[in-house]
C-alpha cells in the first residue's frame, strides 16, 4: 500500500511537471511574432538594425518570463516536491 | 617613456592576484568538498555550514562563497584598471576604463534621463556582478545566479530603490498612484507592485538554471549515445565517451556566455526602466519650483 502511495506521488509530480511546461507554447508564439516584426523592420529600414535588434532581445527576454515561471514550477515538481511529499506521507503514517 | 617604479609593479601584481586567487580558492574548496559520484546529478548549491540564528538558521552555501569571490575579483579589476591614471600619454587600461565609463554614462543617460546620472555606478556594478557571476560556470564553479536567494537579494534591493524614488513626492502622492487609472483597480496595482521583484528574480534565475540543467542533460545523453555507437571499439577505447568532446562546449557558448550576458544586461535595463518610470518627474519639479518661488 505504501509503494502505491509513493508511486502515485512520483507519477503525479512528473505529470504535473509535464503539464506545467505546456506554458512553453505561449512565449514561443510571442517571441516568434516579435522576431518576425523585427525582421520586417530591419528589411524596411536596414540602418536601424542595431537598435531594433537590442529592443527585440529585450522584448523577447521579457516575453520569456511566463515560460520561465512554468519552468521553475516544473523543476520544483521534479527535484524538490517528491522528497517533500514522501516525507509528509511517512510522517502522517508514523503519527 | 619613463620606467615604472617597483611600487607600481608590486601594486599591479597584488591587484592581478586579487582577481585570480579567489577563483582558485573557490575551485579548491569545491574539489575538496564535492563527493565522488558517477552518473547525472543536478543539485542545488552545496551547504558548507550553518550559523545558528534566532529566527532561522543562516546557511553558508557555495553560491554565497562564489558570489563573494566574484565581488573581490571585480574589486581587484576596478583597482587594476584605474591604477596610475594620467592626463597625457594614457595607457591601454586607462583607455579601457574610460571606454567603460563613457558607455555606461551614455546608456544611463539614454534610458533614464539626465536627472539619474548618479545611478551609473550602481548600474554598472549590478551589470558586472550579474554577468561575471553567470560566467563563473565557465571555470567549473557553481554559478551564484542559478541560486534564487542571490538573485532575489538583488531584486529586493531594486524594489527598495523603486519605492524610494516613488516616495520622492511624499506618501500621499505614492498612495494616489495605486488608484490610477480608476480607483477600483487598486488591489491589482498593489499586486503588480510586488510582482516586479518576483518576476525580476525568477527571470534571471530561471534562465541561468535552465541553461545548466539542459547542459547536464545533453552531456548525459551524449555519453549514452557514445556508448551505444562506439561501444564496439576494443578495450578501453570503447569506454571513452568521444561524442562528449567539443559538442557541449558549443552549447555552452549559447547557454552560459550569451544567455548569462543577456540576462545581466536585461536585469540592468529593467532596473533603469522601473526606477525612471516610478519617479514622478513632473510633479517633483513642479513642487521644487513652487518651493523656490515661495522663498524668493
Amino acid at each position: 500500500m505504501l509503494e502505491l502511495a509513493i508511486g502515485i506521488i512520483l507519477g503525479g509530480c512528473a505529470l504535473g511537471a509535464g503539464c506545467a511546461m505546456i506554458a512553453g507554447i505561449g512565449p514561443g508564439i510571442g517571441e516568434g511574432n516579435a522576431v518576425a516584426a523585427a525582421c520586417e523592420a530591419i528589411g524596411r529600414q536596414p540602418e536601424c538594425k542595431g537598435s531594433v535588434t537590442s529592443t527585440m532581445l529585450m522584448g523577447c527576454a521579457i516575453a520569456e518570463t511566463t515560460g520561465l515561471y512554468a519552468l521553475v514550477i516544473a523543476i520544483l515538481l521534479i527535484f524538490v516536491a517528491p522528497n517533500l511529499l514522501v516525507n509528509v506521507l511517512l510522517r502522517a503514517l508514523g503519527a | 617613456m619613463k620606467q615604472k617604479s617597483i611600487g607600481f609593479i608590486v601594486a599591479d601584481v597584488i591587484y592581478i592576484l586579487m582577481m585570480i586567487l579567489p577563483f582558485l580558492a573557490a575551485i579548491t574548496l569545491k574539489v575538496l568538498t564535492t563527493p565522488l559520484s558517477d552518473g547525472v546529478e543536478i543539485t542545488g548549491a552545496r551547504i558548507f555550514f550553518t550559523i545558528p540564528m534566532p529566527i532561522q538558521d543562516l546557511l553558508v552555501t557555495e553560491s554565497q562563497i562564489n558570489s563573494l569571490c566574484v565581488m573581490i575579483a571585480l574589486f581587484g579589476l576596478c583597482l587594476f584598471l584605474t591604477h596610475g591614471l594620467k592626463t597625457k600619454n594614457i595607457s591601454v587600461r586607462q583607455h579601457l576604463a574610460e571606454w567603460i565609463v563613457e558607455k555606461v554614462d551614455k546608456l544611463v543617460n539614454d534610458s533614464m534621463g539626465n536627472y539619474f546620472m548618479n545611478f551609473a555606478p550602481f548600474i554598472i556594478a549590478i551589470l558586472a556582478l550579474s554577468a561575471f557571476s553567470s560566467f563563473t560556470c565557465l571555470i567549473g564553479l557553481f554559478p551564484p545566479t542559478s541560486d534564487i536567494n542571490i538573485v532575489a537579494g538583488w531584486a529586493v534591493l531594486v524594489f527598495i530603490l523603486i519605492t524610494y524614488n516613488k516616495l520622492k513626492c511624499g506618501p500621499v502622492h505614492y498612495l494616489k498612484g495605486f488608484a490610477e487609472p480608476v480607483a477600483f483597480l487598486a488591489p491589482i496595482n498593489f499586486i503588480s507592485e510586488f510582482a516586479t521583484p518576483i518576476s525580476m528574480a525568477f527571470r534571471h534565475y530561471g534562465n541561468v538554471l535552465s541553461g545548466s540543467v539542459i547542459s547536464v542533460l545533453i552531456a548525459t545523453a551524449l555519453q549514452g549515445l557514445s556508448n551505444l555507437v562506439l561501444g564496439w571499439l576494443p578495450g578501453f577505447l570503447g569506454e571513452i565517451p568521444f561524442l562528449q568532446v567539443g559538442i557541449p562546449a558549443v552549447l555552452s557558448i549559447y547557454f552560459d556566455v550569451f544567455s548569462g550576458g543577456l540576462q545581466a544586461f536585461i536585469f540592468a535595463m529593467l532596473t533603469m526602466m522601473y526606477v525612471a518610470d516610478g519617479f514622478p518627474m513632473e510633479e517633483y519639479f513642479a513642487r521644487k519650483k513652487a518651493k523656490q518661488d515661495k522663498q524668493h
